[in-house]
């Protein structure tokens, strides 16, 4: 099975990834359209590790994994924080910063 | 007393007195008046001390300089404060203080009724110390400190009654023209500054040989400009005229007999640039035979006593430049006239101030006539005067207005001719107008109703001024009378004078001397006669009849303000109007427009930050792409 297969569901789950940030107002879809975007860069890395026989790709896709999850902790943790304060979860509601 | 002391009290009495006046205010109005008198009077004194002193010692050594301060130390620019005591500046601190004494006191009672009189009195102080420092100081500089000084007071003054706002637009009127005529005087200094690298009276009289003739006639110009400016000669007059909107004593003091004879002292003064410039100097006798005879013309047609008193001065000055004119042969004659027109002119102000203060203030002379029986005191000094005005044998103005003439006549070519006889024409002119004048108010059968004729107009009961007014008079009279007679004995005057004029040998007029004299006392019977068939044996009109053009136009100063209004005033005021539409449409333009954009982009930008983080994204997205879109293309 070609390689170029898994670059194509990359840019599949990325594109998904990324409808779903901009298109959905609630924050957890958003999050996971974020989670998503960041599975789809890793498929790519690993893609692309294969495709050139070098395996710092494959450890690059450690490293994202490792932040993703810290950052899934942090950005959960915001989430709920934002909830708990406002009530509710959607995007649009957080609009405070605007001038 | 030492000079140094007198010359420097002299000027700081009056000073210091209106610095007083000034500043008490109206704590000082019960005694104002004769602190101000008391102030002039001083200095009067001081003033004949520094004659007797210079009279004292020999001829040679009559010039003392009293150095009073550094004023200046700039760099290569350094000016000393400084007054000059010789026959010259002494010959008018005479003039200034005795005549100005006298209109003092005289206006003690003048401006009795007036609330202002110690406001007055504090103008007219700082008007006497300005002139003071005018004629003492010893350089252009401080020359030109008095020069200010002296049209500050005439401004205040003209504009004493500035509740009126035809007097307040007259006093302007005074001020604006003459800082033409200082614009003048500033050029000469600065053209001296930079040629002589000073402008002090002697340093630049040593340097004169040394210059060049373009440079010289250049100087002598702008000189000029300013003599015209603070003399009302021509083409700078016409604020002389509006400038009789101001108490009477005012018009004797400023516009008669000092103030408006500065130009005169300041050309004679720099005498030595005007003999090496033998250009400007025919300028400044030309404009002076233009000035006497359009004074006398304008004077022929003005029913306002003062305004033809006014036209009267102007052309007695145009004698005075015209002899300044001519070079040293003429400044000794410049200078007398000056000194008996100081007279016999503030003797006719103060007595056209008389008749007014008898008239209810009425100027208008077809409203007066047949004064003479009602102010005996004003009818004879104001004769005295106007026989020294006519230049009738012995008064004062034979003597000097005389001599003026033969001077005139004096030279080669058309100069002689010319300007001789524009000098004898207005000798002719100067008879009919001034007898006009004084047969209109003094003779004929009143036009004023009396209670007894059947005249129209409020009933007026004419009546001599008090003591206070016509003494002055009297002793300004008996000057017109003697005055001329008195100082040509042994021509002592002119020998005064001689350390400053030079000595001049005699020269012979291209007519000679008893043919002049006989032309001039023929011209001036002439002028005598027309005047009395018309003003004094024939009705004289109460309204002005309409008059030939000549009439119309002299009544209207010849057009003058007409030509100003149209030549400079005009034009001025559509360059302001512009350069103002430009300020407003192009300057501030640029610079609220350039904030206005930076307000209306802001505006326009605000609305991206909408605070929704999805557009956030969006926008980022989009910018993503767009970079990556610019670089694939920029590779391939």
């Amino acid at each position: 099975m070609s390689l170029v297969n898994y670059l194509v569901l990359a840019g599949i789950l990325f594109a998904i990834g990324s409808a779903a940030v901009l298109v959905r107002r609630n924050s957890i879809v958003a999050f996971m359209g974020v989670e998503l975007m960041l599975n789809a860069a890793n498929l790519t890395l690993v893609t692309f590790a294969r495709m050139h026989g070098d395996l710092s790709g494959q450890v690059i896709a450690f490293f994202v994994m490792v932040v993703a999850a810290a950052e899934v902790v942090i950005g959960l943790a915001i989430i709920v924080s934002i909830f708990r304060t406002r009530g509710s979860a959607s995007l649009d509601d957080a609009s405070l910063l605007k001038s | 007393m030492s000079v140094d002391l007198a010359a420097t009290l002299v000027v700081a009495i009056p000073l210091l007195s209106a610095g007083v006046l000034l500043l008490l205010g109206r704590r000082s109005d019960g005694f104002g008046h004769w602190l101000g008198v008391a102030a002039s009077a001083a200095s009067c004194v001081l003033s004949v001390l520094l004659l007797l002193s210079l009279l004292g010692s020999p001829a040679e050594d009559r010039s003392v300089g009293v150095h009073l301060f550094s004023w200046i130390p700039a760099g290569e620019l350094s000016v000393d404060a400084g007054f000059l005591v010789d026959p010259l500046s002494v010959t008018f601190l005479i003039l200034i203080t005795f005549v100005g004494t006298l209109i003092h006191v005289y206006a003690v009672a003048y401006m009795e009724h007036d609330d202002d009189r110690r406001r007055f009195f504090a103008y007219l102080n700082l008007f006497v110390a300005a002139m003071l420092i005018l004629v003492l100081a010893d350089s252009y500089a401080l020359l030109f400190v008095g020069w200010e000084g002296v049209g500050l007071a005439s401004y205040l003054l003209i504009g004493f009654w500035n509740q009126r706002t035809d007097y307040a637009v007259a006093a302007k009127k005074a001020f604006v023209m003459n800082r033409v005529g200082d614009m003048g005087l500033l050029i000469g200094m600065g053209a001296l500054f930079a040629t002589v690298g000073s402008v002090e009276f002697d340093e630049v009289f040593a340097a004169v040989p040394g210059l060049s003739e373009g440079w010289l006639t250049a100087i002598g110009l702008a000189l000029l400009l300013g003599a015209c400016g603070k003399s009302a000669q021509f083409p700078l007059q016409a604020w002389l005229g509006d400038a009789m909107a101001g108490p009477t004593p005012v018009s004797a003091l400023i516009h008669a007999a000092t103030m408006v004879t500065a130009g005169v002292y300041l050309i004679v003064r720099s005498g030595p640039i005007f003999e090496a410039a033998p250009t400007a100097q025919l300028v400044v006798a030309v404009v002076g035979a233009v000035t006497l005879l359009f004074g006398a013309i304008v004077g022929c047609a003005k029913d306002d006593i003062k305004k033809a008193l006014a036209a009267s001065t102007m052309s007695q000055i145009g004698y005075m430049m015209l002899a300044a004119g001519l070079g040293p042969i003429g400044y000794a004659f410049a200078i007398f006239h000056l000194f008996t027109h100081g007279f016999f002119k503030a003797g006719m102000f103060l007595g056209a101030g008389s008749v007014m203060h008898g008239m209810n203030d009425e100027v208008n002379m077809r409203g007066f006539g047949g004064l003479s029986r009602y102010m005996r005191v004003t009818w004879i000094t104001f004769g005295l005067g106007w026989l020294a005005i006519l230049g009738i044998p012995p008064f004062s103005g034979f003597w000097s207005k005389d001599k003026i003439i033969e001077a005139a006549f004096v030279g080669e070519g058309w100069q002689p001719w010319v300007l001789g006889g524009a000098a004898l024409i207005g000798a002719g002119i100067t008879a009919f107008y001034m007898s006009r004048l004084f047969f209109m108010t003094f003779h004929g059968e009143p036009r004023f109703n009396d209670g007894k004729n059947d005249q129209p107009g409020p009933e007026q009961h004419p009546h001599e001024s008090p003591a206070l007014m016509t003494v002055p008079m009297i002793v300004l009279a008996l000057g017109s009378a003697a005055l001329g007679g008195v100082l040509m004995v042994g021509e002592s005057f002119f020998h005064w004078l001689e350390p400053v004029t030079g000595h001049v040998e005699h020269h012979e007029p291209v007519v000679p001397v008893p043919v002049l004299i006989a032309a001039t006392l023929v011209l001036v019977a002439l002028g005598v006669f027309l005047a009395w068939r018309q003003y004094w044996a024939a009705r004289v009109p109460v309204t002005a009849p309409a008059g030939s053009v000549l009439t119309r136009a002299a009544r209207r100063d010849l057009y003058q303000d007409v030509v100003n209004e149209a030549v400079f005033a005009r034009p001025g005021t559509h360059l302001v109007r512009t350069m103002t539409y430009a300020d407003t449409a192009v300057v501030d333009g640029a610079v609220n427009g350039l904030g206005a954009g930076a307000v209306g982009w802001g505006e326009r930008l605000r609305k991206v930050q909408n605070g929704f983080v999805r557009s956030y994204g969006a926008l980022m997205a989009v910018g993503v792409v767009l970079v990556l879109v610019a670089v694939l293309a920029t590779r391939i």
